[in-house]
């Protein structure tokens, strides 16, 4: 009885929370499947169903400015994705490992960083880059992602890496490794499911971020699609562009979610079971 | 095979703590040497220094004559068993056996036909493709061992291997890890807190307290002529019994009544100065139901009435468990063997608690008075300043 009450319990929580949660995704969904015509009708199920905002005469996919988007988009968070993990990697193993001075500096500096709050550096930021050539640039971008993102990176790394055995370092070393052997056959397979994890974390925060792509950028040379979004123009100056809102903001969800079934599989609890008794 | 030398090796901390206080070893090629000693007692340091995971502070440590110091664990050519087994979990134990070798770049079909080799002597032929995660406690030490089977090393170095092993296993697993050794014939260390294994399984056995080497001997040897109260009190189960022993004119008082001097002893005594007080020692072993005893042995004892609170019967033998009053040893050596049993009461308070273990025929009953004897040419006597064996000396010619 307990058992069956403690269980409607839940699920009423999870309702809720699925709920607020996925009930706005469903309305930018709906939005998006309307003809211009039935925007403002206020139901969640259109009175007919209509792919024009993703694909007809005005779709976003005709439109350069979308399309431009999407591509810089893909491509500066996944550099961001990349480089980031490694050099967090390679700091966060380090900070597992050795013992040196100014580890506690690295620490508190990394996460000062990441305490610092984004838009008190977008003005600075700006003049720096038009004076360094990297304003409107996807490197301009890729940036200020690797340095926001590094510091939970390698938090969220050297945690992975502290759980893992240093016995199987030492057993690696004593069967022969050299230490950056002993890291990569050893070490990182082990770490896979810490570098999924963070690569999707660093991902989803360059390939949502507004602030910087607002402000670094002014062209499809190297804007991203939320910068992009904001820069949609309707029909004629008086009509909002929901439709076309709407539709990219469905298409922009897709790779993250894709990002994250893809790595969520990778992230398999308890991979290192069986290395030592526990 | 090669033998192993420690000359004069330290560890020292950066905050100054020495866990490895000059640390003198000798280890012959193809001897099975033990390092044994409670926690903290620097054996495992010891063993890591030898295996290049620690460095060396001071003193030189050779392997096969060279001197190796200053070279990494993999230039060593010696193959390590951790406690906790560290498999690599995400190879299965093929990959896990066959790991060094791929270091090394040995062909792959010699790599396939040296860890099937190892793994039909392991009997693990049939989990060679499995991951460790899928193996028994047992299983996944047998592919540590393999590990550093495979590799035909210069020297094994074993660290606590069978202590996440549940007891019955252990002692399966004991009689492995020598027959392995003994067909091998690798120089083997091996590292352990169980002074059964220690006896058990070496040529010779190293017992460390502190960070200092106590004494290097045959099991026998380490059983019979412990150098030192310390050794005494590790060595052997049930442990030794400690008393009192004030010496007046050629008879020790003992708790247990007054016993005259054995001559061992008594040259000891003569020939050495002692410091502080006496402190006899003996083993429960050296106890038996005096009604047991034959006649013409008695006098060779002391037959002496102990109220006994406890007897354990373990089938082949059984334990009498008493109390001599006033009969309490308080020696620093002593103390800290009671800490690491979690029996701090051991030899605490005024009264001595006695082991004796007695034949399986002794029909001794808890709580009844019984006729004890002992064999007071096994006594062993210690100065309570030090902790030094008395009469050792006297005693090494026989």
């Amino acid at each position: 009885m307990i058992g069956t009450r403690r269980y409607a319990g839940w699920g009423a929580v999870h309702l809720i929370v699925l709920t607020s949660a996925l009930f706005p995704v469903l309305w930018i969904l709906s939005l998006s499947l309307k003809t211009s015509g039935d925007i403002a009708d206020g139901r969640l199920i259109p009175r007919a169903f209509s792919l024009d905002n993703y694909f007809g005469a005005k779709g976003i996919f005709k439109q350069s400015i979308f399309t431009d988007a999407l591509f810089n988009s893909l491509i500066i968070a996944s550099i961001a994705t990349v480089i980031s993990v490694v050099l967090a990697a390679m700091a966060a193993y380090a900070i597992a490992r050795l013992e040196f001075p100014g580890k506690r500096l690295i620490l508190v500096a990394a996460l000062a960083i990441a305490m610092f709050p984004p838009i008190s550096i977008v003005g600075p930021l700006f003049n720096l880059w038009r004076d360094l050539g990297l304003f409107d640039t996807k490197a301009g971008l890729v940036i200020p992602y690797m340095t926001f993102t590094l510091p939970l990176a390698i938090y969220t790394l050297s945690a992975f890496f502290r759980d893992i055995p240093w016995e199987l370092e030492q057993a690696a070393q004593m069967d022969g490794a050299t230490p950056a052997q002993a890291f990569r056959k050893v070490i990182l397979p082990l770490a896979a499911p810490g570098i999924f994890t963070t690569a999707i974390l660093v991902f989803i925060f360059a390939w949502n971020d507004f602030v910087f792509a607002i402000s670094l950028t002014s062209t499809g040379r190297a804007q991203t699609v939320p910068a992009a979004l904001s820069q949609f123009t309707g029909a004629s100056q008086f009509t909002a562009p929901v439709g076309s809102v709407a539709a990219a903001a469905v298409v922009v969800t897709i790779p993250i979610i894709i990002v994250v079934l893809f790595f969520q599989r990778r992230i398999v609890a308890g991979l290192t079971a069986g290395a030592v008794k526990g | 095979m090669s033998s192993i030398t420690l000359k004069d090796v330290t560890k020292r901390y950066g905050d100054g703590y020495e866990a490895v206080k000059h640390l003198d070893l000798d280890i012959a090629d193809g001897e099975f040497m033990i390092l044994v000693g409670p926690s903290g007692c620097g054996k495992s340091t010891a063993l890591r220094m030898v295996a290049g995971l620690e460095d060396i502070s001071e003193g030189e440590l050779d392997i096969g004559g060279e001197r190796v110091n200053d070279k990494a664990p993999k230039d060593r050519d010696i193959a390590m068993v951790f406690q906790n087994y560290a498999l690599y979990p995400h190879m299965t134990v093929r990959e896990n056996m066959g790991f060094a070798l791929k270091l090394a770049k040995v062909p792959e079909e010699e790599i396939r036909r040296k860890v099937e080799e190892a793994a039909k002597t392991l009997d693990l032929t049939e989990h060679l493709d499995r991951k460790p995660s899928n193996l028994s406690g047992g299983q996944r030490q047998r592919v540590a061992m393999g590990r550093a089977i495979v590799r035909e090393p210069a020297a094994f170095l074993m660290d606590e291997p069978l202590s996440n092993l549940d007891a019955k296993l252990r002692v399966q697993m004991r009689t492995e890890v020598s027959r392995i050794q003994q067909r091998l014939g690798v120089t083997t260390i091996y590292v352990t807190h169980d002074q059964t294994e220690a006896m058990t399984l070496g040529d010779r056995v190293a017992v460390m307290r502190a960070g200092v080497l106590q004494q290097v001997a045959s099991p026998r040897e380490l059983y019979d002529h412990p150098v030192n109260l310390f050794v005494a009190g590790f060595i052997g189960s049930p442990a030794m019994n400690f008393f009192p022993a004030p010496l007046d004119s050629g008879t020790l008082k003992l708790p247990m009544g007054d016993v005259p001097l054995p001559d061992g002893l008594r040259a000891g005594l003569e020939a050495e100065t002692v410091h502080g007080d006496l402190i006899a020692g003996l083993r429960p072993g050296d106890m038996e139901d005096a009604g047991l005893v034959p006649e013409h042995h008695r006098g060779t004892g002391h037959v002496f009435p102990a109220e006994i609170e406890l007897v354990e019967s373990m089938g082949s033998e059984s334990y009498a468990y008493f109390t001599l009053q006033g009969g309490a040893v308080q020696a620093d050596e002593l103390a800290e063997l009671a800490a690491e049993a979690g029996l701090s009461d051991l030899g605490g308070g005024g009264d001595a608690r006695v082991t004796a273990r007695l034949s399986a025929e002794s029909d001794i009953r808890s709580g009844t008075t019984a006729e004890l004897w002992m064999d007071t040419q096994r006594l062993h006597l210690f100065d309570a300043h030090d902790g030094r064996a008395i009469g050792r000396t006297g005693r090494d010619g026989s």
